[in-house]
C-alpha cells in the first residue's frame, strides 16, 4: 500500500500529548480514551495464523483509510517501519508496546489535527484499538468522536458483537463496552507529600487504575499518572466516564490542597528542589531520560505556582516527549548508545531552557 | 501481646478470620468487621473465600474449570487461557462459558452489556442467519424430493435477497 506515513512529518509537527491548545491547565496534561473492537469471524491476533492476520489487516486498513472522520491518515504495516520510527510513535503514545513486539501482520493509522491525535492499530491485542488523544481534560469529546469514528467503521466490517457481554475482546478484561478512558495528570504535591499510595488504594477500590506515564508496568516518571477505568462491562459508556471524572475531580483537588499544603510548610525546600532543577536543566551536561522527566515536572510545577511565566508553558511541556531516548536519537538523525544520549538531551535542554527565565519566588511572600 | 492482623482488603485490624477448604488445599482470609459485613461473610450460603482470594482466585477457577472444555471453533482450551491470559477467538466467549463467566463476575461492575450496539452488525449478521437456515431448508427438501417446496424456498431466498440488497443500498 501507497502512502507510508513520514514520520518525520510527523515528529516535526506539535506533539499531540502536548499540543498548545488547551493544556494551559496545571495537573491533568492530556486526555485519551480507547476502544477495542474485533471481526466476527476471526481468531483473536494472538490466536490467528499469519495468513488470517495479513487478510484482517487489509481489511481494516482499507476500511480506516477511508474513514472521513479520521483526516490526512498516515498508515501502513509496522514492519515497513524502522526500529526507531516505532519508538518515536510508542513515545508519543500513538502505538504501544504489544504491538512493537508483535510487529507482522501489524499495523497503524494516525491521524494529527490541531486539537487532537487519532490512532488505530491493527492486530495488536484485538484486531482494532481505536484511540484518540487530546490535551486537557476531555472526556466527552473524546468519546463523541471516538464514538462517531467506531459508528462509520462498523457501517463496513462485521464486530464480534454478543448481545449479552457486548463488543468481544480478546482479553475479557475489556469485554462489553471495549471502553478504557485515561487522563494522565501531573500530581508532584501528592508525590512529594507521600500521599499518592493512599490515592491509588482508594481509587483502586472504585474500580479505577493508576498507572506510570507508559502505560501498564511503566514507573511514574515525573510525577505522571494515567488514571483509568478498569470494568468494561455493566454499565453505559456514559457511567463509566462519568465515574472516572469525578474521580479525577477528587483527585486534583487533593493535589491542588497538596501543593498549597507544600507551600505553606515546607516552601524552602519545594522551591529549593525547583531551583535545582532549573540550574541543572539550563547548565546540566548528562541527563537521563529518567532524570530529564523529574526536573522538568518541577519546572512544570514551577510554571503552575507563578513562579515561571505561563507562557513558558507550551515551551516546557513538549520536552517531556523530546527527551524520550527515541526522540533523542531521532534529532540527530542516528541510534547512539545512552550514555551519548545523555549527552545529547542535556544539550537540547540546555539550548530549550537559554529561553526559559529562571524561577522567582518574590510573589508567594514567603 | 501479638501484632493486629490486617485486613486482607483495607488497612484496619481484622475481627473476622476464616479457613476455608477447597480441592484439599487450605485458603485463610482476615477481615475486619466492615469488609466482612460488606463481603456477605455473615451469609454462610452465599459467600466463597475464593471471591475474596483476588490474585489467585482466576488460577483456581483455570484448574477448576472442566478438562473437556474446548473451543468447537478454535481449538482454545482453558490451559491456553493460562498459559496466553487471552481468548482464541469470539466463539471462546460461548464455548468456554463455564471458564468465563466467573471471571467476568469478579473483573467488572456486571455479567450483562449495556452500553453501544454495533447496529449494522447485528441487521447483517440476522440477514445471513437468514439466508444459512433458508439455504439448509432447500438442500433438505431437494434431497427429500420435495420439489415444490423446494420452488418455494427458492423464491423466499430470492426475495430475501433482493430485501438484504435494498437494505444495503439505503
Amino acid at each position: 500500500m501507497k502512502g507510508l506515513m513520514s514520520i518525520s512529518a510527523l515528529v516535526e509537527s506539535m506533539g499531540e500529548m502536548t499540543h498548545r491548545a488547551g493544556s494551559r491547565r496545571p495537573i491533568v496534561m492530556s486526555t485519551r480514551i480507547r476502544l477495542a473492537r474485533n471481526l466476527a469471524h476471526y481468531p483473536f491476533p494472538g490466536w490467528a495464523k499469519k495468513a488470517q492476520r495479513d487478510e484482517v489487516l487489509g481489511q481494516c486498513l482499507d476500511v480506516v483509510m477511508q474513514v472521513p472522520k479520521i483526516k490526512r491518515p498516515k498508515g501502513g504495516r509496522l514492519d515497513e517501519l524502522s526500529e526507531l520510527q516505532r519508538q518515536i510513535l510508542l513515545e508519543r503514545h500513538l502505538i504501544s508496546r504489544e504491538l512493537i513486539c508483535e510487529p507482522e501482520g501489524a499495523g497503524v493509522i494516525i491521524s494529527i489535527s490541531k486539537n487532537q491525535a487519532c490512532s488505530v492499530m491493527i492486530n495488536e491485542e484485538d484486531h482494532l484499538r481505536i484511540q484518540v488523544l487530546r490535551n486537557g481534560l476531555h472526556l466527552k469529546r473524546a468519546w463523541n468522536f471516538i464514538d462517531a469514528v467506531d459508528n462509520v467503521i462498523e457501517q463496513s466490517l462485521n464486530y464480534a458483537y454478543s448481545k449479552e457481554l457486548g463488543y468481544l475482546t480478546a482479553c475479557p478484561t475489556n469485554v462489553g463496552t471495549g471502553l478504557r478512558a485515561s487522563a494522565m495528570l501531573h500530581l508532584p504535591g501528592l508525590v512529594i507529600s507521600g500521599q499518592m499510595d493512599k490515592v491509588v488504594r482508594a481509587v483502586n477500590q472504585l474500580g479505577i487504575a493508576v498507572r506510570g506515564i507508559f502505560g501498564e508496568g511503566s514507573d511514574a516518571s515525573g510525577s505522571f499518572f494515567q488514571i483509568s477505568n478498569q470494568q468494561t462491562l455493566g454499565e453505559t459508556e456514559t457511567d463509566i466516564l462519568q465515574r472516572l471524572r469525578s474521580v479525577m475531580s477528587t483527585i486534583m483537588e487533593r493535589e491542588q490542597d497538596a501543593r498549597e499544603n507544600v507551600l505553606e510548610k515546607d516552601s524552602s525546600k519545594l522551591l529549593d528542589k525547583i531551583g535545582r532543577a532549573y540550574g541543572i536543566l539550563r547548565h546540566g551536561r548528562l541527563i537521563s531520560s529518567s532524570e530529564a522527566m523529574n526536573r522538568l515536572s518541577l519546572i512544570r510545577l514551577a510554571i503552575d505556582i507563578g513562579s515561571i511565566p505561563d507562557e513558558f508553558r507550551d515551551l516546557v511541556d513538549p520536552l517531556f516527549i523530546e527527551c524520550q531516548p527515541g526522540h533523542v536519537q531521532f534529532s540527530i538523525n542516528k541510534e547512539i548508545e545512552p550514555t551519548q544520549r545523555d549527552v545529547i538531551r542535556a544539550a537540547i535542554l540546555r539550548q530549550k531552557f537559554s529561553k526559559i527565565p529562571q524561577p522567582v519566588f518574590g510573589h508567594l511572600n514567603l | 501481646m501479638a501484632e493486629p492482623i490486617q485486613c486482607d482488603l483495607c488497612s484496619k485490624s481484622a475481627t473476622v478470620h476464616l479457613t476455608q477448604i477447597v480441592d484439599g488445599k487450605i485458603h485463610k482470609v482476615d477481615l475486619c468487621e466492615t469488609c466482612a459485613n460488606e463481603k456477605g461473610v455473615t451469609d454462610p450460603n452465599g459467600f466463597s473465600l475464593g471471591d475474596l482470594l483476588g490474585g489467585n482466585v482466576e488460577n483456581e477457577r483455570l484448574g477448576n474449570a472442566p478438562i473437556h472444555l474446548k473451543c468447537e471453533v478454535c481449538g482454545f482450551t482453558p490451559a491456553d487461557y493460562k498459559k496466553h491470559g487471552r481468548l482464541g477467538c469470539p466463539s471462546c466467549y460461548k464455548n468456554l462459558r463455564p471458564l468465563i463467566m466467573p471471571m467476568l463476575a469478579h473483573m467488572h461492575k456486571g455479567t450483562v452489556h449495556d452500553g453501544k450496539i454495533p447496529r449494522h452488525t447485528l441487521t447483517r449478521e440476522e440477514q445471513k442467519q437468514k439466508l444459512d437456515d433458508l439455504n439448509a431448508s432447500l438442500k433438505k427438501a431437494v434431497t427429500e424430493e420435495r420439489f415444490e417446496d423446494a420452488a418455494r424456498i427458492r423464491d423466499a431466498i430470492i426475495r430475501q435477497i433482493e430485501k438484504d440488497e435494498g437494505a444495503h443500498v439505503h
